[in-house]
């Protein structure tokens, strides 16, 4: 039972891992790193399914007669490029944050917005009193 | 040519987006733009004249036979929020020039224009499509585009929202995905169509339940449902304000036109909330949210925080009335869907001209705007006035069937708790006027002029159809009560 769904507990062992990272840690790149993970399980979740006892892969050839389903595999590719985008996007913006605010920590930014958020109240009821 | 119009539609503003590459020249590249989505405008006009003379349109892709192939699928409901994309799009494309010419750097408005095409591209995509698979595809392609569009603010608060939009959209779609590979794993079709025939046969099945689960929360992660709205407000309130004003009248519209297609039509109604708890669940969730981000907005600073929790208000009524699982209420729930986009891109456009003449959107630099500022502010208090529902305004017509809809299921709790809800919205939208009328400037205040021309025409353009379509409420009406009547598999 549990070797028969190898695949899955890997599957879901994986998916925990990535979602954990991106919520327990503060550092924007960790987050970023444990997407990626998150996003890795789903893609084998998708080949494991296209896989079919004693198939072979799925090129056509003399005597192969049972073959893995192809289609998971062409929308993971997609997907597998989408993730990709969304990494690459997601480290482009960690970098112009770290410009911007001076760090990657999301405590540190929280605490600098915090600042600027105050900053304008006070201006703004000082504007009310005058 | 006619027959090809659903591929179209997506295509068009999908290379226009590339082309703005070519052209280079600002001003060219806004027009560019602005042909495009015009295009794209025009078409679906045709589609919706075309769907509700002669019914459903499927097209096939390259020619490929549906289950195997995939379809586009233009049914009266994909029609009407086509409609409401493509309008909203072009109207808000009007004044993108002038805006962006004071909050984004020169070099940069090529790619502003190209992102908002991809966006554009993404959310006709999302509702053309008939394949499950393809959703998920076009549905990334707006929401990069939109990180990037919200990280382009002028603020450095902008590129955190866009981040955090960011980790949450992608858990978002990821859900959706694993959603659809669970249900492709029980079906082997990813034809929405196909999957609503053989989804019921292994409807039993904790398999089918675990899907149905991960597409739903993904969904409104989208849609910015209570308590999944986190991402909201600061993605809103810090973008630039063009990016706002599409965003707010048309992304969580998609997500919502998503909700309704899934357990509507892939999952069926009664497995959606006769079996499991769904009606329950959008109507504690709907009416918290309502509550919840109503009283938020009252303590707001920054107006683009108000509307921004607003929007989350509004969504809040709109799944309620999704939640009566009734005609009428899904009715209810089409007809909010357009009306909100015309009062949230209007009203948001306003802020947008107010940013434009002076630099912020605090609450206290509204003080005495109502005679400086005369013809915007008139926009934004129309627009309030149609968010709290006053008769005359668009607000009124859908609030009104939202509570025929309650009521018929003898929901009259809800009914007024709804009412009270509209009373908070009268709270935030009066701070405003306050400020804008009965307040006198600050005393280190410059005095502004009126928005610029190509502010007006489209705030003015927004507002009128508020007016028109709160009275003569035919066509949205039609369409919306048709759309409903279909998705319950009653002709009309």
């Amino acid at each position: 039972m549990i070797i028969g769904l190898f695949n899955d507990w890997v599957v879901v062992v994986l998916m925990m891992i990535g979602l954990y990272i991106v919520i327990a840690h503060g550092n924007l790149i960790k987050k970023i790193v444990g997407l990626a993970i998150f996003q890795t399980s789903v893609f084998i979740l998708y080949i494991s399914m296209a896989n079919v006892e004693g198939g072979s892969a799925p090129i056509l050839a003399e005597g192969i007669k049972q073959f893995s389903n192809p289609l998971p595999h062409v929308l993971i590719l997609t997907a597998i490029v989408v993730g990709v985008a969304t990494t690459a996007l997601g480290l482009a913006l960690v970098v112009r944050i770290k410009e911007a605010y001076g760090s990657i920590e999301e405590e540190d930014i929280q605490h600098l917005d915090n600042k600027t958020q105050d900053e304008t109240e006070i201006q703004a009821t000082e504007g009310d009193q005058s | 040519m006619i027959s090809h119009l659903p591929i179209l539609q997506v295509i068009v503003p999908l290379m226009a987006a590339p082309i703005c590459l070519l052209l280079k020249r600002s001003q060219l590249v806004w027009l560019f733009s602005l042909f495009a989505s015009a295009i794209a405008f025009i078409i679906s006009v045709l589609l919706l004249q075309q769907v509700m003379t002669s019914g459903v349109i499927s097209y096939e892709l390259g020619g490929w036979e549906a289950p195997w192939g995939i379809e586009y699928r233009i049914d009266k409901l994909n029609a009407f929020l086509l409609l409401i994309i493509s309008a909203i799009s072009t109207v808000v494309l009007i004044a993108a020039q002038t805006s962006i010419e004071k909050e984004i750097p020169k070099e940069k408005h090529t790619l502003f224009y190209i992102l908002y095409l991809l966006s554009l591209t993404g959310m006709l995509g999302i509702v053309s499509t008939g394949d499950a698979f393809n959703v998920f595809v076009f549905l990334e392609i707006s929401s990069l585009s939109a990180y990037a569009l919200i990280a382009l603010g002028q603020d450095r608060r902008a590129l955190w929202a866009s981040y955090q939009y960011l980790i949450m959209g992608t858990i978002g779609a990821t859900f959706i995905l694993i959603g659809i590979g669970l249900m492709y794993q029980m079906t082997g079709t990813l034809n929405m169509q196909d999957l609503s025939q053989r989804l019921p046969e292994v409807a039993q099945t904790r398999t089918v339940f675990t899907a149905f689960a991960f597409v739903i929360v993904g969904v409104c992660l989208k849609l910015a449902l209570f308590p999944l709205h986190l991402w909201l407000p600061n993605a809103y309130a810090y973008a630039p304000s063009i990016v706002t004003a599409f965003f707010a009248a048309t992304a969580t519209k998609v997500a919502i036109y998503l909700l309704i297609r899934f357990t509507f039509t892939v999952f069926g109604l009664s497995f959606s909330f006769t079996t499991l708890p769904l009606q329950g669940l959008f109507l504690l969730l709907g009416l918290t949210g309502i509550f919840v981000a109503s009283s938020a907005a009252i303590y707001q600073n920054n107006v683009k925080h108000v509307f921004a929790y607003s929007s989350i208000a509004q969504v809040g009524y709109i799944i309620v009335g999704l939640s009566t699982s009734t005609i009428t209420g899904l009715t209810a729930t089409l007809l909010h869907l357009f009306n909100h986009a015309l009062m949230k891109s209007a009203i948001f456009l306003a802020l947008g001209a107010v940013v434009y003449r002076l630099g912020n959107v605090q609450l206290s630099s509204f003080n005495g705007l109502g005679r400086q500022m005369p013809l915007t502010m008139a926009a934004i208090v129309i627009g309030g006035l149609s968010l709290i529902g006053v008769p005359l305004t668009v607000g009124f017509v859908s609030k009104w069937y939202l509570l025929t809809a309650l009521l018929e299921k003898g929901w009259w709790p809800v009914a007024i708790l709804i009412l009270l809800g509209s009373l908070l919205a009268v709270i935030y939208v009066w701070r405003i006027v306050e400020a804008a009328y009965f307040k006198k400037p600050l005393a280190d205040s410059v005095p502004v002029k009126e928005a610029p021309l190509f502010f007006l025409i489209p705030i003015w353009l927004l507002i009128t159809a508020n007016i028109y379509f709160g009275i003569d409420t035919r066509l949205s009406l039609q369409v919306a009560s048709a759309a409903a009547q279909s998705l319950f598999g009653v002709s009309p």
